[in-house]
C-alpha cells in the first residue's frame, strides 16, 4: 500500500469479510466491466519525496530565473513578511474545510471576519463578503450583481481603460448570462466623460451599471470625482475596479460614492506564483447586502450568550436557492484572506502608505533613467500615476525585453513594438534601475 | 484545539506606534528625482480619510493568529467524515512544491520563453488528468469547482453555438439529487434548469428522463456515483439517449474519487467533466479556498476552452527541432468560449495536485478509490442497525443515513452532528442531499485507518444509544467546544459585518 493508505492487507481482509463481500473488486460489482479500466493508467509509478523534489527542480530550472520585477498589469511584485507565510502554513487553517461548523471553526470566522473588516475600511465601503476567487472574477461578479439588483435594466457600460485580461472574463461572464455590455471610449487614456454622459442620454433606462477602474490599465489614476452623481442620476450602479494596496493612498470607492468596490487583492503582499491564487475583493453598501454573492461571516452569540461568528445571509447562496441563487459561487478564496488579513496587520495602514511612496519614488526614478536618452517618453504625460506608467520607446521593446530577461530582470509588460507598461515596487533598487536603463540604451 | 474559544479580534490588540514591518531601502533619494516631470497627484485624487488598519508588532500578531488557529478543527486535527467533500489527506510535500522559490516570484505576465518550466509544469497536470478522466484535453484555468462547472456549460454552449443551435438549446437537466451549485451555475450560464426525478433505488429514473430529452436540451448534468454514492448503472444508456438528441454529457467530478483506478468518465459517455483538485487531487480546502476545478473535455471540443490557453509543440517542426524554450507556448483562440480567468488559474495549487500524482504514480493511484470505497463501506455496515439506511445495496465513497432508526426521542440529525463535535470528530454532512428528511451523508476517503474508523463507530453507536437514554444532552450538544450552538437567525436578521459595526452595535 502507498504511504498515504494506512490499510495492512490484513485490515482489508477483515474490513471486507465485514462488508460481507470476497474482494476490493466485489465493492464495484455494479460497474459494467466494459466501463472497468483494462489496464493501469498510462503514468509513471510513485515517487519517493526526493524523486518528486527532483522532478519540481528540473521544471523550475527550465524557467528564467528573474530576481527583479518590473511587470505589473495589476498583480504587482511587493514584498511580504515571512510571519504571513508562516501562519498561513498552520494546518488548522490549511486543512480546514469551509466553516460550516462554527462550534469547531471560529478560527476561519474570525480571520474573515477580520478580513471584511479591513477591506471594507480600505475601499472606504460599509461592507464586504468574504472574497472571490481573483479580480477578474470579483469584476464579473460586480457586473451581474448590478444587473440582479435593476428591475429590467440589463445594459452594463464598461470603459476601454479596464484591463484587457479583467475584461475578457466580464465579457466572458455577460454573454452567457445574457448581459448586454458597450464599451465607453477612452480620451487621451481616461474614461471619456463626455462619452459616458452620451451614452447614459441614449441609453439610460436600460444600464444597470458603470464599470470604471482607477488605477486604470495604463497606472493612470482617473479624475472620478462626480461620476457617481452622474450614474445615480440615471439611477446605474458605479461600479469602481481598483488595485488594493493603493487604497491606502487614493481616493476610495467609497469616497467617490461608489455603490460596488472591487478587483484584486494580489498587491496585498500576495506570492506572484504565475498567476494564482491570488485575491478578488467585493465590497458594497449596506443597501445591495442582501445582493451580494459569495461568502459572508457575520457576528452573533452562542447559546451561553458568548460572541462568535457564523456564515450568514445564506439564504442567497446556492446550497438553499440553487437556481435562483445571487450567484454559483460555493467558496471563498479562504486562505489568502488569512494571508493578506495577516499582512495588513503586520504592515499597518502607515506601512501600507509607506510602501506606496516608496514604490512611486523607484517609479519615478524608472521613468527618469528610462528617459533620460531621450529615446522613450511617457504616453500619457499629462496624467497622474502612483507606480505604473505606459512607455512609448523609439526602440523595439520585444528584443529590450528579451535582452532584460537575460539579466534576470523582468522589465514590464509589451503593449505593442514600442509600448511597454512599466511598474515599480519597494522592492527593487537604485541599481536595478540602472541596470535596466543601461540594457535599454544598448537596444535599437 | 481549544475547549475554550481564543475570543480576540486583531483590532482589540491595536496600539498606536506599534508596526511589524520594515520597507526595504531602494537607495533612491528625493534628490535623485531631479528633472523628472510628471503630472502631480491632485488632492482630490487622494484618500481622504485615515486609514485605520491594526497597529501591531510582529510577536503579538503571530501569537494572535497562533492561538485563534487553535479554535479551528482541520483534517490534521482529527477525522472529518463530511459526505460529498473528500477530506483526504493533505501531502506536506505538496506544500514544498507549491512554495518552490523558483515558481513563487514567476510574473504571470513573463514571456513564454522564461516561463517553460511553469507551462511545462502545466501541461504534464494538465495531460495526466486527461489519461485519469479519459479526456483529451483539460484548462486548469477555473478556480474551483463551481467555476469549472461554469466553464464546462459554456464549452457546451460554444458547442451548440458553432453549430447554430447556440439558441434553441438553452435546457439543462440536473437530476433531483444534485447539489445546488449544478443548478446555480446553469444559471449563471443563461440556462434553464429541468430537474429529472430519481428512483427509489437513488438512480437517475431513465423513463422519467425519456420525455425531457429534445433539440431544445444543451446537455445533462451529472456526477457518478450520485451524491448517495450509487453507481448510475443505466449512465452508458443515458448517455446514449442524451446524445442522440444531440445533447452532451457533462460529469461534475466531485465524486470522482471512488472511480480512481476502476473507470474513468471519458469511457461512460461523458463529453465535458470538471475536476475538483481539493477534492481527488489532495489540495488542502484551506477553510474555503483557494481550489482549483480543471475542465476536460473529449476530442473535438478542445477548440471551445478558455483562453488563455497551454499548448506544446512537437519537438521538430517542417524537420527542424524546436528549441526547448520554445517548446510550450500560450495561445488565445478564437473560437474559445472566451475567458474565465486572468490568468492560467491557481497555479500553485495546480503545483500541489501534480506533486500528488507524481507521488502516488500509476500503482498509488489504482488503490485509492477502491480504498475510499472500502472505507465508507465498513462505516455503512458497521452502522445500519443503528441509523436508518434508506437504500441498502452497493455504495461506493459515500452514503446517507436518514437519520437515526429510533427517532422516538425527537433526536435529528443536526443533533447527531453536534454531539460528534465533542467527541472531536467533525461533522458529516446534514441534511444533504434532499431526498431525505435527515440526512447525513458520510464520507471517510481512503486515508484513514481502520481504528480511526472503529473509533468513529463507536462513537456513533453512542451517540444513538444516549439519544435514547439521555436525549436532552444530545440536543442541547455540542458541550465541549470552543463556542456553543451559535444563533444564525440573530445573525442573519442583524447583520454585523465588520468590527466597526460590531462595537457600534454593543
Amino acid at each position: 500500500m502507498h504511504r498515504y493508505f494506512p490499510h495492512t492487507p490484513a485490515d482489508i481482509t477483515e474490513m471486507l469479510s465485514r462488508c460481507g463481500v470476497a474482494s476490493l473488486d466485489d465493492l464495484y460489482a455494479d460497474v459494467d466491466p466494459a466501463l472497468r479500466l483494462s489496464q493501469p493508467y498510462d503514468l509513471p509509478q510513485g515517487m519517493d519525496e526526493t524523486s518528486v523534489k527532483r522532478f519540481f527542480d528540473r521544471l523550475a530550472s527550465k524557467n528564467v530565473e528573474t530576481d527583479v520585477c518590473f511587470a505589473g498589469g495589476g498583480f504587482y511584485d511587493h514584498g511580504c513578511p515571512a510571519a504571513v507565510r508562516s501562519i498561513a502554513a498552520r494546518s488548522e487553517f490549511l486543512t480546514a474545510y469551509t466553516p460550516y461548523q462554527p462550534e469547531i471553526s471560529q478560527g476561519t470566522l474570525q480571520y474573515i471576519f477580520e478580513y471584511q473588516t479591513m477591506m471594507a475600511r480600505l475601499t472606504g465601503m460599509e461592507i464586504s463578503n468574504a472574497s472571490i476567487y481573483d479580480g477578474a472574477t470579483a469584476t464579473a461578479e460586480a457586473v451581474m450583481m448590478a444587473v440582479a439588483s435593476q428591475r429590467k435594466r440589463n445594459l452594463v457600460l464598461v470603459s476601454e481603460t479596464l484591463s484587457p485580461a479583467v475584461r475578457a472574463v466580464v465579457d466572458t461572464y455577460a454573454r452567457y448570462h445574457g448581459i448586454e455590455i458597450m464599451t465607453i471610449p477612452a480620451e487621451d487614456g481616461v474614461t471619456s466623460r463626455q462619452a459616458l454622459t452620451d451614452l447614459l442620454g441614449q441609453r439610460g433606462k436600460e444600464v444597470a451599471g458603470v464599470l470604471v477602474a482607477s488605477p486604470n490599465y495604463y497606472g493612470i489614476i482617473e479624475d472620478h470625482t462626480g461620476l457617481s452623481d452622474l450614474c445615480h442620476n440615471h439611477k446605474a450602479l458605479l461600479i469602481i475596479n481598483c488595485i488594493a494596496a493603493d487604497l491606502a493612498t487614493l481616493a476610495t470607492p467609497g469616497q467617490l460614492g461608489a455603490d460596488i468596490a472591487c478587483g484584486d487583492a494580489q498587491s496585498l503582499g500576495i506570492p506572484l506564483s504565475y498567476g494564482g491564487p491570488y485575491l478578488g475583493f467585493l465590497c458594497t453598501t449596506k443597501a445591495l447586502m442582501r445582493k451580494m454573492p459569495g461568502r459572508i461571516v457575520g457576528a452573533t452569540t452562542d447559546t451561553e450568550g458568548q460572541r462568535c461568528f457564523v456564515l450568514t445571509l445564506q439564504a442567497r447562496e446556492q446550497h438553499i436557492r440553487r437556481e435562483k441563487a445571487t450567484s454559483n459561487i460555493c467558496s471563498n478564496q479562504g486562505l489568502m484572506t488569512l494571508w493578506v488579513s495577516v499582512y495588513m496587520s503586520l504592515v499597518g495602514a502607515e506601512g501600507l502608505r509607506r510602501i506606496n511612496d516608496a514604490s512611486r519614488m523607484t517609479a519615478l526614478y524608472l521613468l527618469k533613467q528610462m528617459t533620460a536618452d531621450g529615446r522613450a517618453r511617457l504616453r500619457y504625460p499629462d496624467k497622474p500615476f502612483l507606480n505604473e506608467f505606459l512607455l512609448e520607446t523609439d526602440y523595439n521593446v520585444g528584443p529590450f525585453i528579451s535582452a532584460a530577461l537575460r539579466e534576470g530582470i523582468l522589465a514590464g509588460i509589451k503593449i505593442d513594438d514600442h509600448t511597454i507598461l512599466m511598474a515599480a515596487t519597494e522592492m527593487q533598487t537604485r541599481e536595478d534601475v540602472d541596470r535596466l536603463a543601461a540594457i535599454a540604451k544598448t537596444c535599437v | 484545539m481549544n475547549r475554550k474559544v481564543y475570543r480576540k479580534l486583531i483590532f482589540e490588540l491595536s496600539r498606536e506606534g506599534r508596526h511589524g514591518h520594515d520597507i526595504p531601502r531602494s537607495g533612491i533619494t528625493p534628490d535623485d528625482l531631479g528633472g523628472v516631470s510628471v503630472a502631480p497627484l491632485p488632492g482630490d485624487m487622494m484618500r481622504a480619510d485615515t486609514l485605520r488598519l491594526p497597529e501591531v508588532d510582529e510577536p503579538t500578531a503571530v501569537r494572535h493568529y497562533t492561538n485563534m488557529s487553535t479554535n479551528n478543527f482541520g483534517v490534521d486535527t482529527g477525522f472529518y467524515p463530511l459526505g460529498s467533500c473528500t477530506m483526504k489527506y493533505n501531502p506536506k510535500i505538496n506544500e514544498e512544491m507549491a512554495a518552490h522559490r523558483c515558481f513563487a516570484g514567476v510574473h504571470p505576465a513573463t514571456p513564454v520563453s522564461a516561463a517553460q518550466g511553469a507551462l511545462q509544469l502545466y501541461w504534464t497536470l494538465q495531460s495526466a488528468l486527461c489519461k485519469i478522466g479519459g479526456m483529451e484535453e483539460f484548462t486548469l484555468n477555473p478556480f474551483a469547482g463551481a467555476q469549472g462547472e461554469l466553464t464546462g456549460l459554456m464549452v457546451i454552449r460554444a458547442y451548440h453555438a458553432s453549430r447554430g443551435e447556440g439558441d434553441k438549446r438553452r435546457k439543462v437537466i440536473v437530476p433531483d439529487s444534485a447539489h445546488g451549485t449544478n443548478p446555480a451555475s446553469a444559471a449563471v450560464c443563461g440556462l434553464e434548469v429541468v430537474e429529472v426525478k430519481s428512483r427509489p433505488d437513488g438512480t437517475v429514473d431513465v423513463n422519467d428522463l425519456a420525455p425531457l430529452l429534445d433539440d431544445t436540451v444543451a446537455a445533462m448534468m451529472m456526477t457518478n456515483p450520485n451524491t448517495l454514492g450509487i453507481f448510475e448503472k443505466d449512465i452508458p444508456r443515458i448517455a446514449r439517449m442524451v446524445h442522440d438528441v444531440g445533447a452532451l454529457m457533462y460529469y461534475d467530478g466531485a465524486n470522482l474519487n471512488p472511480l480512481l483506478g476502476v473507470a474513468r468518465p471519458g469511457d461512460m459517455g461523458f463529453d465535458v467533466m470538471h475536476i475538483n483538485l481539493h477534492k481527488t487531487f489532495s489540495t488542502p480546502h484551506g477553510g474555503g479556498g483557494p481550489g482549483s476545478g480543471p475542465v476536460g473535455v473529449r476530442k473535438g471540443l478542445e477548440k471551445f476552452l478558455p483562453n488563455p490557453r497551454v499548448i506544446r509543440h512537437l519537438e521538430t517542426h517542417q524537420g527542424f527541432p524546436v528549441k526547448e524554450e520554445k517548446r510550450y507556448g500560450i495561445v488565445y483562440d478564437p473560437a474559445a468560449l472566451g475567458s474565465v480567468s486572468a490568468t492560467l488559474g491557481n497555479f500553485a495549487v495546480q503545483a500541489r495536485a501534480l506533486a500528488y500524482i507524481l507521488t502516488l504514480g500509476s500503482d498509488g493511484l489504482m488503490e485509492a478509490g477502491k480504498l475510499a470505497t472500502l472505507n465508507a463501506t465498513y462505516i455503512k455496515e458497521s452502522l445500519k442497525d443503528c441509523y436508518l439506511l434508506p437504500i441498502d445495496g452497493l455504495s461506493k465513497h459515500e452514503f446517507v443515513f436518514d437519520g437515526l432508526r429510533d427517532k422516538s426521542t425527537g433526536v435529528t440529525t443536526l443533533d447527531v452532528a453536534k454531539r460528534l463535535l465533542d467527541h472531536g470528530y467533525h461533522a458529516p454532512t446534514i441534511y444533504f442531499p434532499l431526498l431525505f428528511h435527515e440526512s447525513l451523508m458520510i464520507e471517510p476517503t481512503e486515508t484513514e485507518s481502520r481504528e480511526t474508523l472503529d473509533e468513529f463507530i463507536d462513537v456513533m453507536r453512542d451517540i444513538a444509544r444516549e439519544a435514547f437514554e439521555d436525549p436532552e444532552t444530545v440536543k442541547t450538544a455540542p458541550h465541549l467546544t470552543p463556542v456553543r450552538r451559535p444563533d444564525d437567525t440573530q445573525a442573519a436578521l442583524t447583520p454585523i459585518l465588520t468590527y466597526d459595526q460590531l462595537i457600534t452595535t454593543n
